[in-house]
C-alpha cells in the first residue's frame, strides 16, 4: 500500500507538471530567460551583439552608465516624476473619489467622465495636449493663450525651459493615472460600511476626525496598492515622454530610465546592449529598494 | 431620563415607482418609556422596531410626531447633542483601532467646556470596561476577542460618555445559545448597576421577557402591548402577542360560543358568561391542559416527550389550528402521570383519547374577525 500511495504521488505530480507545462514554457521562454540573459550581459564588458563576442567580465558597464550624464540626466528626470506625480495624483484621486461618494444626483454620469481617459486613445490624448500646449503657426496653445489673458508671459511648453517641460509631463502621467485610482478608491470608499459612520454620527465625532480616523485606515490597503503600483508605473515611465517630446529624448533633456535603456538599444546611438542591461539592472534596484521601504512603511500605517 | 413618544410615524418612499406607495414602518407610536427602567422593544422581523430604535437615537428623522428626553423636545437634535449611547447589532467597533482607543473615541470627540485630559478620559474609559469586565482585554484589537467580549466593549464605548438613554439594536442576536444567557444577564446587572434608561430591540420573546422591566409588542409597525412581562404573557391583547409570546407557542382552536359556553369542537369547555353567541378563536397556553379522567377537551395521543421536570403531551384535535395540541405537564400528580405514560408505551392506537381539565386563567378568547380578546 505504502508503494502504491508513492507510486499515485508521483503520478499525480507528473500530471500537475503536465497541466503547468504551457504557462511554465511561455514565463521561461519571455521572462526568466531573458531576465537571466540581461543579468549576464550587464557584467560582459564590451560586447558585440554582431559578433556576440566580448573581452571580460566585471563592472565597467556599471561604472559607464553611472558616468554617463545622459543617465543620470535619466534618473532626474525620473526621480522627479516619480517625487511629484505619485502623491499628487493619488492624492487628486482621493479627494475625487470622496467627492464622488458625497453626491448622489449625476453620481454616475461623473463616474463615467472622470473614467473617460482610461478608455481614449493615446493618440487623442497627444492630439488634447498638443492643442492645449504646443506652439504652432497658427496658434501659442490653449495654456498659454490663458496665460496671455491674464497678463503672464507664454512659455513654449514643449520645446522651452526645463521646468515647463517637466511639467506638462508631470501633468500628463497624473491625468493619464488618474481614472484608474478613482475607480479602485471609489469603490473601496463604498465598501466601508455605513454603521461605522453611523456609530460616529452617534458619538458626535466632525467629519474631518471621522475621515482621518475612520474612513482613511479603513480603505488603507487600496491607498498602499494604490502607492506601491504608483510608484513602479512612474518608474517605468516611457512612452509618455515620446509621446509629448518626440523620440529625441536625450536632445531635449527630457529622457527616463526606461527611456535610456532603449536608446542604448535601438535608439540612434544605440547597439550596446551591455550598457542597457546595466542600466535595466540599476532601474530593479532602484524600484526593489523603494517597495522595500514602502512595505516597511507600510506595516505600521496600513490595517488590512 | 423618561422617553417619550408622541404620534411618532416614520414613512420610506416604496420602492415601486408606479405605485407611489409610503412604506410605514412606524405608525402613530405613542407611548412614555419611565425614567431608569429596561424597555424591550419586541416583534417579528421588519415590524419597525429597529427604525423605532433609529428614531430615539436621532440617525432617522421621524415623518410625523415627537421624541421627548424628560422635558425636552430632541425631535430635531442631531444624534450627538441627544445624550445617547447607541450599541449596533454588529456592534460596529472599529476593527483598526484597539479595545482602548475604541472606548475613548467618544471622549477625544468631546470639544469647547466638556474637553477632558488625556489622564481622566483613561480613567473614564477604564471605569468603563471595569464596569463590562474587560479592563484586560484594552489593548486588543476587535477582531481578536470572542463575540461576547466585542458585545462587552460596544457597551462599554456606549456608555462611556455617561448617556441619558442607552439604545440596544438586537444586542444579543450575535451570540450563541450559552453565551446570550450569560450576556443578557450581564445587561440586567450594568443597566440596575447604572441605572440608564436603556431600550433594546429583539425579535427573540424569551429574551425580551427576561430581563426586561416592560416590554412593547410591536407588529407592521403598529403597537399591540405594553406592559410588564408577566402580564403580556397572562393578559395577552389580542392573538397575535398571545402567539408571539411563549415557549412552547400557544396552542389555538377554532371555537363556538353557544348559550354563554365555550365548546372546542364538541366538547364544552368552559362557561363563558356575558359574552354573546360566536365563532372565537381559542388560546391555551401548554401549561394550561391537566389530564383527567374527567377532562372536557378531548384530544387524540400521539406522543410524550419526556423531560424529566415535567413532560409535554402531544396530541391532535380537530378543531386545533396548529398541527398538534402540545401540552406541558407537571409531574406532581403521579396517578394520571402513569397512567399517559403507559398509553404512550408501545404502539399508540387512533383511539388512545386524552381528557384535558383546562386551567380559567390560561384560556384566552378572541374575536374571529378582529382577533381581539374577549375578556370574561
Amino acid at each position: 500500500m505504502g508503494v502504491n500511495m508513492v507510486k499515485k504521488l508521483k503520478s499525480s505530480s507528473f500530471k500537475g507538471w503536465i497541466y503547468l507545462l504551457p504557462a511554465i514554457l511561455f514565463l521561461g521562454c519571455f521572462m526568466v530567460y531573458p531576465l537571466i540573459d540581461v543579468f549576464i550581459y550587464s557584467f560582459e564588458e564590451g560586447y558585440n551583439s554582431a559578433s556576440q563576442t566580448y573581452f571580460g567580465v566585471g563592472f565597467y558597464n556599471y561604472s559607464y552608465v553611472l558616468h554617463d550624464p545622459y543617465f543620470l540626466q535619466a534618473v532626474k528626470n525620473t526621480f522627479i516624476l516619480v517625487i511629484i506625480t505619485v502623491p499628487l495624483s493619488t492624492g487628486i484621486a482621493l479627494f475625487i473619489s470622496l467627492g464622488l461618494s458625497m453626491i448622489k444626483p449625476l453620481k454616475n454620469l461623473f463616474q463615467t467622465i472622470y473614467f473617460l481617459p482610461y478608455v481614449t486613445n493615446t493618440l487623442a490624448v497627444g492630439l488634447v495636449f498638443m492643442i492645449l500646449f504646443k506652439k504652432t503657426a497658427y496658434s501659442e496653445g490653449l495654456v498659454n493663450l490663458m496665460i496671455s489673458w491674464f497678463g503672464g508671459k507664454t512659455v513654449d511648453f514643449i520645446d522651452g525651459p526645463y521646468w515647463a517641460k517637466m511639467f506638462v509631463l508631470c501633468f500628463y502621467t497624473i491625468w493619464i493615472v488618474l481614472p484608474f485610482k478613482i475607480l479602485i478608491l471609489t469603490s473601496a470608499l463604498s465598501s466601508v460600511d455605513q454603521i461605522y459612520y453611523n456609530a460616529a454620527k452617534v458619538d458626535g465625532t466632525s467629519k474631518f476626525r471621522t475621515f482621518m480616523k475612520i474612513t482613511l485606515p479603513m480603505i488603507s490597503p487600496m491607498i498602499f496598492y494604490l502607492i506601491i503600483t504608483g510608484f513602479i508605473g512612474a518608474f517605468k515611465a516611457y512612452s509618455d515622454a515620446v509621446a509629448l517630446f518626440g523620440t529625441n529624448l536625450n536632445a531635449a533633456e527630457m529622457n527616463t530610465i526606461v527611456g535610456y535603456v532603449y536608446d542604448m538599444l535601438y535608439g540612434d546611438s544605440g547597439g550596446y546592449p551591455s550598457y542597457a542591461s546595466a542600466a535595466a539592472i540599476i532601474l530593479f534596484a532602484i524600484v526593489l529598494t523603494i517597495t522595500c521601504i514602502n512595505l516597511l512603511i507600510s506595516k505600521k500605517n496600513v490595517h488590512y | 431620563m423618561e422617553v417619550t413618544l408622541q404620534n411618532l410615524t416614520k414613512k420610506f418612499p416604496g420602492r415601486d415607482k408606479k405605485k407611489h406607495e409610503d412604506v410605514i414602518a412606524v405608525n402613530d407610536f405613542t407611548f412614555e418609556i419611565p425614567d431608569g427602567k429596561l424597555i424591550g422593544l419586541l416583534g417579528p422581523s421588519g415590524c419597525g422596531k429597529s427604525t423605532t430604535l433609529n428614531l430615539i437615537s436621532g440617525l432617522l428623522k421621524p415623518t410625523e410626531g415627537r421624541i421627548f428626553f424628560g422635558e425636552e423636545d430632541v425631535t430635531d437634535l442631531p444624534p450627538e447633542n441627544r445624550g445617547i449611547g447607541l450599541v449596533f447589532q454588529n456592534y460596529a467597533l472599529y476593527p483598526h483601532l484597539t479595545v482602548k482607543q475604541n472606548i475613548l473615541f467618544p471622549l477625544e470627540n468631546l470639544k469647547g467646556k466638556d474637553k477632558l485630559s488625556k489622564a481622566q478620559m483613561l480613567e473614564k474609559a477604564y471605569e468603563a470596561a471595569r464596569l463590562v469586565q474587560i479592563d484586560d482585554l484594552m489593548d486588543r484589537k476587535p477582531g481578536e476577542l470572542s463575540g461576547g467580549q466585542q458585545q462587552r466593549v460596544a457597551i462599554a464605548r456606549a456608555l462611556v460618555k455617561r448617556p441619558k438613554v442607552l439604545l440596544l439594536d438586537e444586542p444579543l442576536s450575535n451570540l450563541d445559545a450559552r453565551l446570550r444567557l450569560q450576556t443578557r444577564e450581564e445587561i440586567r446587572r450594568i443597566q440596575r448597576e447604572t441605572k440608564i434608561t436603556t431600550i433594546f430591540v429583539t425579535h427573540d420573546q424569551e429574551e425580551a421577557m427576561s430581563i426586561s422591566d416592560m416590554i412593547v409588542v410591536m407588529k407592521e409597525g403598529v403597537v399591540q402591548q405594553i406592559d410588564k412581562p408577566q402580564k403580556v404573557y397572562d393578559d395577552p391583547k389580542n392573538l397575535f402577542v398571545a402567539k408571539f409570546l411563549g415557549t412552547p407557542p400557544v396552542n389555538v382552536f377554532t371555537g363556538q360560543i353557544k348559550d354563554q359556553k365555550l365548546y372546542i369542537g364538541n366538547d364544552c369547555v368552559m362557561e363563558a358568561k356575558g359574552v354573546k353567541d360566536q365563532a372565537v378563536y381559542v388560546g391555551i397556553r401548554p401549561e394550561g391542559f391537566c389530564p383527567r379522567a374527567d377532562g372536557t377537551l378531548c384530544c387524540i395521543l400521539q406522543g410524550v416527550e419526556v423531560m424529566g421536570r415535567d413532560i409535554s403531551v402531544i396530541s391532535a384535535n380537530e378543531a386545533s389550528l396548529n398541527t398538534t395540541v402540545r401540552s406541558i405537564v407537571g409531574t406532581e400528580n403521579k396517578a394520571d402521570m402513569e397512567k399517559i405514560l403507559s398509553m404512550s408505551e408501545g404502539r399508540i392506537t387512533n383511539d388512545a383519547v386524552v381528557k384535558f381539565a383546562l386551567a380559567p386563567h390560561k384560556v384566552f378568547i378572541f374575536q374571529k374577525e378582529t382577533e381581539e380578546r374577549i375578556y370574561l
